[in-house]
């Protein structure tokens, strides 16, 4: 195993050098972009929890009067899906990397799955809450941070699919190399993490 | 630094096959190649330069008289918010992103960015930004300032603001991914023998740069979804009527655009540390002193954000902090003035239009800069707060800093960028008149301000008329300097004198290949055979016989 690899490389090398000098493979630092994006895309949380933190902090009663207690029994459940889901996720790229697609398949499947319940579950939450996005300060903040994150657990989901959609093809993800579904781990880690910490924001503090 | 030669350069003369060579339709399309998309960015900047400069003189036609008679207070208003927006968000940004794409993998000597594609798709969401936030005036564009307050913005035209709006968001989008290629290239893509204290200046000030961006943009882009939201869908997060805050949207917009002026005029710090030392044939003074100042102005500039708000009712700790965070950022901006200076101190300057639009840049600044430590000193801030003197002071900034920084560098390297030279008297001509314009429309400013004339109004008190009368004069003296400079360059473009390899004999690494470069950049390797800056010093220490003088004379032959 890890002497084939050496091999190839230094076979790469040796076809590179005679194709001509001129010519360099690009290097992959595509998993560098997505954390960089991540970075970036954290702040935009930043921005909005600091809003909620704000309010909290200079509005005088908060959440403001005639806010109905939030029903904490869906967001745990969807809480502890998300958790689990990271760790589902996480033995399908393990899977990957012993060469079992099917594997993969089938962890990168229970973690789609388990994004849906999420999704359900807040969609259900939305349908049943007793204010809307306009009711007071309070709601409205719950619906841009629940919403916002929402959307990256729909992105999530669709990273997963594309995931598996390319999987089928034979060789399209190998144990030495497989950005698409590191990237997708990486991304749902870190919506993972900002769910926890929204989670304690909005429903644990108030 | 390091002075290391490794291959003797005038070896590579066999490089005379022919390349392939761009064609005009690869610069209308989606190009992934570096130097396609800065030149893509740059003209793009530069059409957006004209129609933001058309705006400005319509302002000031409307204020060569107390009076609004040339057109309506409410167009004036419109002008004036779509003046600055373009400005900062269709000109100094994307016109830094063009340097930045063009010059960074030519510097550190590789073939292309890190994300090409990512790097392509970037530039194409400008157009469609620009064109949407122009579309504007068909439909009330936005009347709010570039700033849009709250509830200002709420309450004067919903479709204006919210266009403005949306073409923020994706000019933000865009500058985001810019920032991700930028930082990623310079750190990781570096030739193997250019450590990061052997890389040129412009590329340590477009990481600082590239790191404000990252940080400060996604909070603009959270801001303004909120302010969306007020004018769309009647959630009240910064509208005071329904118990929002509207001072929290000046917390979270200038938490963006205060490190936004550092992303405006940083990656021209970086041009202008670049064009200084070729045209001075002397060291760049102060190599890490000017590159770790750039880190400490991003990081100061991340925590100075709430001295535009003095007069918001910020309690008077919080002001004392911002206070102090402010004027303490003159001192790593000071010691790149300083180190600027010192690098002409002694040099035998060569007065050609590069260095030329550099010293302006150096006069210019200094005094947007020393406002700006005046303005940071909370009663004196509290005086003049929405004053002329403001305007005054960030166009000194902006213009005097940014815009001659970008005209420095556009003389410097449009040789490399077209492979043609532009003509040294024109660009004399347009840098007289544009330090004299400039300089008439901007300083009476100051002026005006201390004298309490509002900004952003069209009418104004009789007694301030004869202020305001120069001020029109020089902005026209100002667009009038424009004309030369694009007679200057698409005369240039066309039938000017083909440029050799390194017509400046600049050490910096995009000298080595043709001018243009050739599609993937280098012929072969390049090679680092002296430090970026390291012109006329005792040629003893490098070995050999060969100084650097004379290997650059080789280059410059060879490309002839």
């Amino acid at each position: 195993m890890q002497s084939s690899t050496v091999d190839s490389k230094s076979q790469i090398a040796i076809a590179s050098e005679q194709e001509a000098a001129e010519h360099h493979e690009h290097p992959d630092l595509r998993m560098i972009g997505v954390y960089v994006f991540l970075l970036a895309d954290s702040m935009t949380f930043l921005g909005f929890f600091s809003a909620l933190l704000i309010y909290r902090a200079i509005i005088p009663v908060w959440p403001p009067e005639g806010t109905p207690e939030l029903e904490l029994l869906i967001p745990i459940l969807n809480t502890s899906i998300l958790v689990a889901s990271s760790f589902v996720m996480h033995r399908g790229q393990t899977a990957l990397k012993n060469n079992d697609i099917k594997g993969l398949q089938t962890w990168f499947a229970i973690t789609a799955v388990m994004g849906a319940l999420f999704l359900s579950g807040q969609a259900y939450e939305y349908f049943h809450a007793e204010f809307g996005l306009t009711t007071n300060l309070f709601a409205s903040c719950f619906y841009v941070l629940t919403g916002f994150h929402g959307l990256h657990v729909m992105t999530g989901v669709l990273l997963i699919l594309s995931v598996l959609w390319r999987s089928r093809e034979e060789g399209h993800y190998t144990s030495g190399s497989h950005f698409g579904v590191e990237a997708a781990e990486i991304y749902w880690h870190f919506v993972d993490v900002i769910w926890l910490v929204l989670f304690v924001l909005v429903y644990v503090i108030n | 630094m390091s002075t290391t030669i490794e291959r003797d350069v005038s070896t590579t003369t066999e490089g005379h096959k022919e390349h392939p060579q761009r064609k005009w339709q690869d610069y209308f399309s989606f190009s992934t190649d570096h130097k396609v998309i800065g030149i893509q960015y740059l003209t793009t900047a530069f059409l957006f330069y004209f129609i933001g400069g058309a705006l400005a003189e319509v302002m000031r036609t409307e204020l060569a008289t107390p009076d609004p008679d040339f057109i309506q207070p409410e167009f004036y208003n419109q002008t004036m918010t779509m003046h600055g927006t373009i400005m900062l968000f269709l000109w100094i940004i994307p016109a830094g992103a063009a340097f930045a794409n063009f010059l960074i993998p030519l510097m550190i000597g590789t073939e292309d960015m890190a994300f090409p594609r990512l790097n392509a798709v970037a530039f194409w969401m400008i157009p469609p930004g620009g064109i949407l936030l122009l579309s504007s005036f068909f439909n009330g564009a936005p009347q709010a300032g570039w700033t849009s307050y709250p509830p200002l913005s709420l309450v004067s035209g919903k479709s204006g603001e919210e266009i403005w709006i949306l073409s923020i968001l994706i000019l933000g989008t865009s500058s985001i991914f810019g920032a991700m290629n930028f930082a990623t290239t310079i750190l990781l893509m570096r030739m193997p023998d250019m450590d990061i204290h052997s890389m040129p200046l412009f590329c340590w000030s477009m990481l600082a740069t590239s790191g404000l961006v990252l940080l400060g943009t996604p909070v603009l882009a959270a801001a303004l979804i909120l302010l969306s939201l007020d004018l769309i869908a009647g959630t009240a997060f910064f509208n005071p009527a329904g118990g929002g805050d509207p001072v929290l949207y000046q917390h979270m917009f200038w938490f963006y655009s205060h490190p936004a002026v550092y992303i405006m005029v940083l990656p021209f710090f970086g041009i202008i540390s670049e064009v200084l030392p070729v045209h001075a044939r002397k060291p760049i003074f102060g190599y890490r002193a000017i590159a770790y100042s750039s880190l400490a102005i991003s990081f100061l500039g991340l925590i100075v954000w709430a001295h535009h708000m003095f007069s918001s009712g910020t309690p008077g700790w919080l002001r004392m902090f911002f206070m102090a965070t402010t004027m303490v950022i003159a001192v790593p901006t000071g010691i790149k003035v300083f180190s600027w200076c010192a690098t002409l101190w002694g040099g035998k300057l060569s007065l050609n239009s590069a260095l030329l639009f550099g010293v302006g840049f150096l006069s210019s600044f200094l005094i947007g800069g020393l406002s700006g430590v005046m303005l940071a000193s909370v009663p004196f801030d509290i005086h003049v707060h929405d004053t002329y003197f403001i305007v005054g002071h960030f166009h000194y900034v902006l213009f005097g800093g940014s815009v001659f920084g970008l005209f420095a560098g556009v003389y410097h390297w449009f040789p490399k960028m077209t492979g043609r030279m532009l003509n040294e008297t024109w660009g004399q001509i347009h840098f007289v008149m544009t330090f004299i314009g400039f300089n008439i429309t901007f300083l009476p400013m100051h002026q005006l301000g201390l004298q309490g004339m509002n900004r952003r109004i069209a009418l104004y008190d009789p007694q301030f008329e004869t202020l305001n009368m120069v001020c029109t004069i020089g902005s026209y003296i100002l667009a009038l300097s424009t004309l030369p400079f694009i007679i200057n360059v698409v005369w240039s473009w066309l039938k000017g004198k083909k440029a050799p390899r390194n017509p400046w004999h600049a050490l910096t690494l995009e000298w080595q290949t043709a001018s243009p470069p050739i599609i993937e950049n280098f012929e072969e390797e390049p090679v680092m055979w002296a430090g970026p800056y390291d012109y006329g010093i005792d040629t003893e220490s490098i070995d050999g016989d060969e100084d650097v003088e004379d290997m650059l004379a080789a280059v410059t032959a060879e490309g002839k």
